[in-house]
């Protein structure tokens, strides 16, 4: 404190030092998460699946929509087909590999759209509060208000079942609860002194609730994200179960439980491998959630 | 009584599980008490004081480890007490009260059953017995009408009543032992002296043993016989009140006592004298003396190679001191700094002026249930700041002052009456409707300094982003101006990449104050800028600020309720009691007789780190109007000491004027003057 260094020293501002910073802080975050045991579970979970995706071309033993004839009679996991195939003759293993990659991609996009508007509509009603507050929330109680599957079964009966549709309802639905916690937390966030600061240099609301609020609120976000995107696998996999999920005949979780559990007597594992690799993944995201709550009290 | 101690701590040695493993906080602590002894233990911010207070209870829970040395209390031995034996005494042998008095009362619960509850449980005495006990108890802390608080919820009373019942609670079974952590640190100053002087006068009657755990060494006067003064989990001094008052022995003691300011010096004499470097982590030690680092009598070598034990002082058996250069040091006297004190510009026109100011907040609507009352939080002040001056505004909470601060500051707006700053009439602007030259004139240092900054942006951010608002900087221009500015703080520029959490509070106040200095302000509003900090820091921050002003001829708007902060620091000073001015005028003339009946009560209840300190305390009895009601007449007429009669309820009080100096009262000044006695030493007594 008493010897003024250098202005040379002062390289803060430098690209090359903030890059080496940004690096050394990542580094420290993950580090972080080992010391939570859920946590490494939880994303040793979600990172064997995001491997297992990305390599299914590569090592899934059969083409997802392939039919074996032949191992018709004996639908049962053998040598040849690992997890055994399911009703029409198709590599359940293979299957499940190439259906973790529409999963993967739909549940953590939809939250991320979820957390992107729901966000915003939370910074607004918790910073501006009065009829701006008033609207967004009751608009808020009216989305929950509904039954999710019903819902869902209007909107894509309406405009057709696709992977984009999908995420529109996800992001749709998910939205006034990400709005709900945000909110909350701004109501308690905007009366901190450095949000005054901010007003008393002249900040716009929007730099104000983007730069000074929403940083702030980003703990238990994350936390709450994480639990979404499990539940979103949940759901993925329940639209597919009620036929209303990816078109066929591409491989989906959910639509292998609906096409098989009609067989769940002679054949459970027609159902049951594809049950277990959603519970999985659910598993893994909810371990993370709780992982980072973990260390984010212990903080 | 008997020999032996009633409490007697012997090489307690304390860790906690960090992060890195576990670390040693309180290496070896050793202190003793005696039946009907009031010992204080005094230190800054995590010295470990409050761990000791827990470990005697055993209350250190999972983090932290009694890892050695033992406890004996009325000859058992605690270290080794089971939960079922720890019962039997926590509460009934030994009592605890706490800061907060609204965490120790149970909310759903009314304040009689609470009390009833210890007796009843731990004595097993009939419902009514207890109630009996309840009652004399309630009446011996001083709450009137003992029988209607027994039905009261804890919310339904006011903090120093709280605190009054919480330590109803814990004396009504007759504890052997009262620990008191930091009972007082909440409250209002007056209701704080009133607090003080219950404990002491219950201790008499009672004859408790007193563990007073307190940062301020005025409260801990007034009530202890004994002090320890700890530092880095070691207690570095011990004695009677009188010898560490009047001869501290130990640098770490004297620079606590010069750090202070005094109700009898100013900013023009010279500045405040921190300890150099700021306070110290427990959780590492050097392997010599922990204060060290800091000390100005350091002996590299002899202090610092080896663990220095606590010595008696020659001459002196029951004084101790922590310091192998006890001996050699000279002789403490008050000191005061030895620097030129800076020389400020002198009074011209108004700066700040305040006219009329009236803010009052309706509150919400509220259909089916009828509406509320609305709250004058400020009504018709008039108060004005020189260019290049002070103006300080004092009083306790709910009393308006840090309104005048946000209106000022453009953050809430003026109901009626004006506020001009230079001239323009800024009473009605937001902050948005205020144009760049009137925002880079006037910035804000905030109170609390976890929140002052962005948890999430570096220092550096938060300084050039207030560079790049109020001066129009480019971002790749600020880096320089950064710089600059935490030098103005003394901070390095290093600083700049950190982040708040990686900073004390003395110096993230020292950002805050940096940033709130980006745009050159000509004037600063400072909403109790010392009062979450440290006093050897505290010391450093106001010394900062009056620089700055020197510099820089900023008016400085002064908020607090330290009356020393004030004495030292203002020009100006405006008492305020609930949203209206009661005194104003120069400092020297409102802390100098005839002053307003509540400037003489709060300055008689400035405790005072001196325990000869004679001052007689005028203690306010009644209640504060709440935030609705509207007193007709003066406002403090309900506690007045030297209410007239119904005068005062029905007619606000005259303005008198003497000069520059204005007192709202019904009481003529001459007759005021006539009443009062000093209560703080003319300046030109000096030490």
């Amino acid at each position: 404190m008493s010897t003024p260094i250098a202005a040379g020293t002062l390289s803060a501002s430098s690209p090359a030092a903030s890059r080496a910073r940004f690096v050394r802080r990542w580094r420290r975050r993950i580090a972080l998460l080992g010391e939570s045991t859920p946590a490494a579970i939880g994303i040793a979970i979600i990172l064997a699946w995001v491997v297992l995706a990305m390599l299914a071309p590569l090592i899934a033993p059969y083409a997802p929509n392939a039919n074996d004839v032949m191992a018709l009679a004996h639908a049962t996991p053998s040598w040849a087909h690992w997890l055994g195939t399911d009703h029409l003759g198709r590599d359940i293993l293979s299957r499940i590999l190439w259906g973790a990659r529409p999963v993967l991609v739909i549940a953590p996009l939809a939250v991320l759209g979820a957390a992107a508007l729901g966000s915003l509509l939370g910074l607004a009603a918790g910073y501006y509060g009065r009829w701006i507050d008033l609207v967004i929330t009751r608009a808020c109680d009216i989305v929950l208000s509904f039954p999710v599957i019903i819902l869902y079964m209007i909107i894509l009966a309406h405009f057709g079942s696709s992977a984009w549709n999908i995420i529109g309802v996800l992001t749709l639905t998910k939205a006034p609860i990400i709005a709900r916690i945000v909110r909350g937390m701004t109501l308690d966030l905007r009366e901190r002194e450095y949000v005054a600061a901010a007003k008393m240099r002249g900040e716009s609301p929007i730099y104000i609730m983007l730069v000074e609020i929403l940083p702030n609120a980003r703990g238990p976000l994350v936390v709450d994200m994480c639990l979404r995107t499990g539940y979103n696998v949940i759901i993925i996999g329940a639209l597919g179960f009620l036929g209303i999920g990816l078109p066929p005949p591409d491989p989906d979780w959910g639509g292998m439980v609906k096409d098989t559990y009609g067989m769940m007597m002679v054949w459970p594992h027609m159902a049951l491998f594809p049950c277990a690799a959603i519970s999985s993944l659910v598993v893994g995201f909810n371990l993370l959630a709780v992982g980072l709550r973990e260390l984010g009290l212990r903080d | 009584m008997t020999d032996a101690p009633l409490l007697a701590v012997r090489d307690l040695r304390v860790a906690y599980a960090t992060r890195g493993g576990e670390a040693v906080v309180i290496p070896s602590v050793n202190f003793q008490l005696n039946a009907g002894e009031a010992l204080g233990l005094v230190g800054e911010s995590g010295c470990g004081k409050s761990t000791i207070a827990l470990s005697i209870v055993r209350y250190l829970g999972r983090a932290g480890r009694l890892v050695g040395g033992s406890i004996r209390f009325e000859g058992r031995e605690l270290t080794s007490l089971d939960e079922t034996g720890l019962r039997a005494i926590r509460g009934r042998r030994i009592a605890m009260v706490y800061q907060d008095p609204m965490a120790s009362l149970n909310p759903v619960m009314a304040v009689g059953r609470q009390l009833m509850e210890a007796p009843m449980t731990h004595e097993g005495v009939s419902a009514s017995a207890a109630r009996a006990r309840a009652l004399a108890m309630l009446a011996e802390v001083k709450l009137a009408d003992p029988a209607a608080v027994m039905e009261r919820y804890p919310h339904q009373l006011s903090g120093g009543q709280q605190q009054r019942i919480v330590i109803a609670m814990a004396l009504i079974t007759g504890p052997a032992l009262l620990i008191m952590d930091e009972p007082t640190t909440g409250l209002d100053v007056t209701v704080e002296a009133a607090v003080l002087d219950l404990v002491r006068e219950l201790r008499s009657r009672h004859r408790s043993a007193i563990l007073f755990i307190s940062h301020n060494l005025g409260s801990v006067a007034r009530v202890c016989d004994r002090v320890a003064v700890m530092y880095r989990g070691e207690i570095v001094e011990d004695g009677p009140v009188r010898s560490i008052f009047s001869s501290p022995r130990h640098p770490y003691t004297r620079g606590l006592l010069d750090c202070l300011p005094t109700l009898g010096s100013d900013k023009h004499q010279a500045p405040l004298v921190p300890i150099a470097g700021q306070v110290e982590s427990s959780l590492t030690r050097p392997p010599g003396c922990g204060f060290a680092g800091r000390c100005a009598h350091v002996e590299i070598g002899r202090c610092t190679s080896y663990p220095i034990a606590a010595a008696p002082v020659r001459g002196e058996p029951e004084h101790h001191v922590a310091c192998v250069r006890a001996e050699e040091l000279p002789q403490w006297t008050r000191r005061r700094g030895s620097d030129v004190a800076h020389e400020f510009a002198a009074a011209t026109e108004a700066m700040v002026a305040v006219h009329h100011l009236t803010k009052i907040y309706e509150p919400r609507r509220r259909r089916f249930r009828g509406t509320r009352a609305p709250v004058r939080a400020v009504s018709d002040v008039d108060l004005t700041a020189a260019r290049g001056r002070t103006l300080a505004i004092v009083g306790e909470s709910g009393c308006g002052k840090s309104t005048i601060a946000k209106i000022l500051s453009g953050l809430e707006v003026a109901t009626a009456g004006g506020v001009t700053l230079d001239g323009v009439e800024v009473g009605a602007l937001a902050v948005d409707a205020r144009g760049p030259a009137l925002k880079r004139k006037l910035q804000m240092v905030f109170q609390n300094p976890d929140s002052t900054l962005n948890p999430s942006h570096t220092v550096g951010y938060a300084i050039g982003r207030a560079l790049r608002r109020l001066q129009g900087r480019a971002p790749g221009d600020v880096a320089g101006g950064v710089a600059r500015l935490l030098e103005i703080v003394k901070l390095s520029p290093a600083m700049a990449a950190r982040m708040p959490r990686h900073l004390s509070g003395g110096e993230k106040q020292r950002a805050a104050i940096a940033r709130a200095l980006a745009g050159d302000p000509a004037v600063i509003v400072a909403d109790e800028p010392v009062s979450a900090l440290d006093v050897s820091v505290q010391a450093a921050i106001v010394n900062l600020l009056t620089e700055i002003q020197a510099a820089r001829s900023a008016t400085l708007v002064f908020i607090s309720h330290d009356l020393a902060v004030v004495r030292y620091l203002a020009d100006t000073v405006a008492v305020m009691y609930l949203g209206t001015v009661a005194e104003v005028g120069p400092v020297e003339r409102v802390f100098a007789s005839p002053y307003h009946p509540y400037t003489e009560a709060l300055l008689s209840a400035v405790p005072v780190p001196d325990p000869d300190h004679a001052g007689a305390r005028i203690l306010l009895e009644g209640r504060v109007p709440g935030a609705g009601e509207i007193p007709r007449g003066c406002p403090f007429a309900t506690r007045c000491p030297r209410r007239v009669g119904p005068l005062c309820d029905e007619t606000p009080p005259p303005v008198q004027r003497f000069g520059d100096h204005r007192i709202a009262c019904h009481i003529p000044g001459g007759e005021l003057a006539r009443l009062q006695t000093a209560l703080v030493e003319p300046r030109s007594i000096g030490r």
